[in-house]
């Protein structure tokens, strides 16, 4: 599979992304400046986190506007698969190609540590090599990861199976004192109603390797090669 | 050459944790008057035109853009021409 790794000023995740989708899953993997429109050939671009303009204004409020933003939206809306890790679930927020917006944690702090997820739909492409309610143990590093979205909203994505991850106790439980930013109703990641469009806060390519603590983060990647017909064997 | 100010401001009903911690810090000095606290971002802009009306869809149309997120922000904006 080809994967494209957004690069925007200020991106720093890009080369973690790069190297577990290149080294650790062997697979085709290539940087795309975020000034570049042509994305012919991938068959899924990466968002990584990081700080895109700094955080001006809002998280992800400039970037959204990088050329490589409109051929994103154009690859998305023919079917391609789109990922977008902490920063840049926050630019697809502010693109408008998942709903909702991001606010600042509720205890203003920047949080980075290990949280648990629970799967909350194995239909869509980026979970269906997962099972159902199965919790991920996925690291979280950020300071806007307050996921809101208005009720009306909210509830026509539960009933179109958008609602991907929640943050979760290690059995599962899916408590306030498990959400660590103040999300709304615990959420971690939507997807769009096609599904081929993922955001999520917590970072998968942190947790792609023993050495790093979880492998957790490979459910993630392993979904979308399963579903895209590839086989990996780690 | 017009001056502009926009105001940006969390919609009512959004949880606002930098107006609360502000509010509480407000509280904890003493100043018990205050019964709320939000915090919003205010812009200056220098813009070209003499048409206040013209000017005013403009920014708006900035507003709805980038300048405010219309799903949590709200936005209000000033011109003098």
């Amino acid at each position: 599979m080809r994967f494209g790794v957004v690069v925007f000023p200020g991106s720093n995740c890009d080369h973690d992304c790069f190297y577990v989708l290149k080294e650790v899953l062997g697979q085709e993997a290539s940087y795309v400046w975020h000034e570049d429109t042509d994305l012919s050939g991938f068959d899924c671009i990466v968002l990584p986190g990081g700080f895109s303009y700094g955080d001006y204004l809002r998280t992800g409020a400039v970037a959204r506007f990088s050329p490589v933003m409109g051929a994103i939206e154009k690859f998305a809306s023919s079917g391609g698969f789109v990922v977008g890790i902490c920063n840049g679930f926050q630019i697809l927020l502010e693109a408008g190609l998942l709903p909702g917006a991001m606010m600042r944690n509720i205890g203003l702090k920047f949080i980075c540590r290990f949280v648990n997820i629970r799967v909350e739909t194995n239909t869509t492409p980026w979970t269906c090599g997962a099972g159902k309610g199965q919790i991920l143990k996925i690291p979280i590093a950020h300071n806007e990861g307050n996921y809101q979205v208005p009720y009306e909203m909210l509830e026509k994505m539960k009933r179109h199976g958008q609602i991907v991850f929640r943050y979760c106790s290690e059995e599962g439980s899916v408590l306030n004192e498990f959400n660590p930013n103040g999300a709304i109703e615990n959420i971690a990641g939507v997807c769009n109603r096609e599904g081929n469009i993922l955001g999520m806060m917590p970072h998968p390519e942190r947790a792609s390797e023993i050495e790093m603590g979880s492998t957790d983060g490979l459910f993630i990647w392993r979904s979308i090669l399963g579903h895209c017909g590839v086989n990996v064997s780690v | 050459m017009a001056e502009a100010r926009v105001y940006v401001s969390l919609k009512k009903g959004i949880l606002d944790p930098q107006g609360k911690t502000i509010l509480r810090a407000l509280h904890s000095l003493g100043f018990d008057e205050v019964e709320d606290l939000r915090i919003g971002k205010y812009m200056e802009l220098k813009v070209n035109g003499a048409d206040k009306d013209e000017l005013e869809r403009r920014i708006s149309e900035m507003c709805e853009k980038i300048l405010a997120n219309p799903i949590i922000e709200d936005y209000r904006v000033e011109v003098e021409t």
